[in-house]
């Protein structure tokens, strides 16, 4: 009987820590995110960022762009000749990628490649007193390290998604059009028809979101660690964690406003 | 308040800095005097790094004051404190290189972020420091490539480079080479003496802080104990300080740290307090 009832308050304590913990990274995120009225003005740290989050995660967001747009079409084709409407492939490609799957998957690659190095980074920069040494010499690193890294992400995000959801959508017209043998003019002339503007909106507005929350969550994570090899080791893995959780759940969120 | 300010660069009063309520530090009173090296002894866990990281304003004290110049550390502005820094260099333990920047971009990060001046004017600063700590046609390498020592001496001209009025050393020759720890040691003395800067040196290592101390300040538990030049420190009749320089490993700092009677754990199997 005790036993299960230190089972029970071990998932209530874990709960309630869980929840301190993301009340506590929105305060960092929200205090992080006014030093943007602050001066000194970063310009040129946010492009040196936005260089190292953006442009490093770009090959795995076109290989996995590829292939998700590739085997949506495959799927979709069958699918729907089964019903006799595989005139609306180019729409079923165009749409699941652009509403969800683009924002979604992008950002989960994103959270992989420069979330978790963005986390390890600053652990280990507190590690090797990297964070006491720009205090030290007058630079505020929460300005500097966290705030640039926040915005890089808000700004590259979204930039991804559409370089994601393009050659998605390519790669289905070539999938479905070349090899499956829909007629092209019916695909793009439906896929044009189908999807509007409201929906492109939904895609990018999910993904500035996910932008601000992938960098809040890092950079806090790698903050807040323990400042050893192990405790950089534990935060980088929690990071890419909740991040991931955290992505699913604003999708869901989002996505029922936008509906 | 001015009747110091002639040769003290930093006093504190009753500094009290504690962590979840032990004390690191408990009511430590001390002056820094201008153009000379501090030297900051203690054992590990006595409360120096706390300390050196007090008095660079890195940290704030529990109570107590700092007085750097004539402003309290503990009581100065977010933007104060900045401003106060430019007068102020540090060179850390493990150097705390930016190591995304080559050594010419470390040395010249203070003077890229607080000054307008042209880059050819700031590469000669660069070269002019990198010159002092002997490391010039080092400016390409990066971090990650360099030796212990040389990545110190890096540091060493990165926090030189402002020209600073004090400069902080937390553990300057600790993991170098015997030759490394004395070059390090001599070019803290040499430049004490020559730019007239004044050094706070935090070590445990009692050949290298005796030899370049000014004045000696020897903490234990949290407290000083001793201070005064290094001869008078030396002829101390308190048998803490005499066993922390002679490295005796036990005197009235025990060697066993334990605090049950050993009968007790030989009989029971002692166990750490688990969460269950």
């Amino acid at each position: 009987m005790e036993g299960i009832m230190n089972m029970v308050g071990q998932v209530g304590r874990n709960t309630l820590q869980a929840i301190a913990k993301l009340g506590d990274a929105t305060i960092f995120g929200a205090t992080t995110l006014r030093l943007l009225l602050a001066r000194p003005w970063q310009g040129k740290h946010f492009v040196m960022q936005m260089y190292a989050v953006g442009v490093g995660s770009l090959i795995i967001i076109v290989i996995t762009g590829a292939f998700t747009g590739m085997v949506l079409a495959l799927q979709g084709y069958h699918m729907l000749v089964k019903v006799g409407t595989e005139a609306l492939l180019g729409p079923w490609v165009a749409l699941s990628m652009i509403r969800e799957l683009g924002p979604v998957l992008a950002a989960l690659m994103f959270v992989g490649r420069a979330g978790s190095s963005i986390t390890a980074e600053i652990g280990i920069m507190r590690v090797t007193e990297q964070m006491d040494a720009l205090e030290m010499m007058a630079v505020n690193p929460q300005s500097r390290v966290m705030l640039t890294r926040i915005i890089a992400c808000a700004i590259s995000l979204p930039l991804l998604v559409a370089i994601f959801d393009v050659v998605g959508l390519f790669a289905g017209y070539v999938i479905g059009v070349d090899m499956l043998g829909v007629n092209s003019g019916v695909y793009i002339g439906e896929t044009i028809d189908k999807v509007s503007l409201n929906d492109i909106q939904a895609g990018f507005t999910k993904s500035i979101y996910f932008g601000l929350l992938v960098g809040i969550i890092c950079t806090y994570m790698g903050q807040r660690a323990t400042a050893t090899t192990e405790g950089v080791a534990k935060a980088t893995t929690q990071a890419v964690m909740l991040c991931s959780v955290m992505v699913l759940i604003l999708d869901y969120i989002i996505t029922s406003f936008y509906l | 308040m001015r009747s110091w300010l002639g040769f003290l660069m930093i006093k504190t009063q009753d500094l009290v800095r504690a962590f979840d309520g032990v004390k690191a530090l408990d009511g430590v009173d001390l002056h820094i005097e201008k153009k000379k090296v501090t030297v900051i002894m203690g054992g590990s866990g006595s409360g120096k790094t706390t300390l050196l990281r007090l008095l660079a304003g890195l940290d704030k004290p529990t109570s107590g004051s700092i007085l750097f110049a004539d402003e309290d550390l503990a009581k100065v502005s977010m933007k104060r404190l900045y401003e106060l820094r430019m007068r102020v260099g540090m060179v850390f333990q493990y150097s705390a290189l930016l190591n995304s920047l080559d050594v010419y971009e470390n040395v010249a990060f203070p003077l890229h972020e607080h000054t307008d001046l042209d880059e050819s004017v700031i590469q000669t600063m660069v070269t002019m420091k990198l010159e002092q700590v002997g490391l010039r046609g080092f400016e390409c390498m990066m971090p990650s490539q360099l030796s212990g020592g040389m990545a110190k001496r890096v540091a060493f001209a990165r926090a030189l480079v402002m020209d600073p009025q004090v400069v902080f050393f937390d553990e300057p020759t600790s993991g170098l080479d015997p030759i490394s720890a004395g070059v390090v040691s001599t070019l803290i003395h040499e430049t004490t003496v020559k730019t007239r800067m004044t050094s706070v040196v935090v070590t445990h290592d009692v050949q290298a802080g005796l030899a370049i101390a000014d004045h000696v300040i020897l903490l234990w538990q949290g407290k000083v104990i001793a201070e005064g030049d290094a001869e008078s420190i030396q002829q101390s009749e308190d048998p803490r300080v005499q066993q922390f320089i002679k490295g005796e490993p036990n005197g009235p700092i025990p060697f066993s740290r334990s605090q049950t009677a050993y009968i007790d754990d030989l009989m029971h199997k002692p166990g750490c307090v688990r969460m269950s």
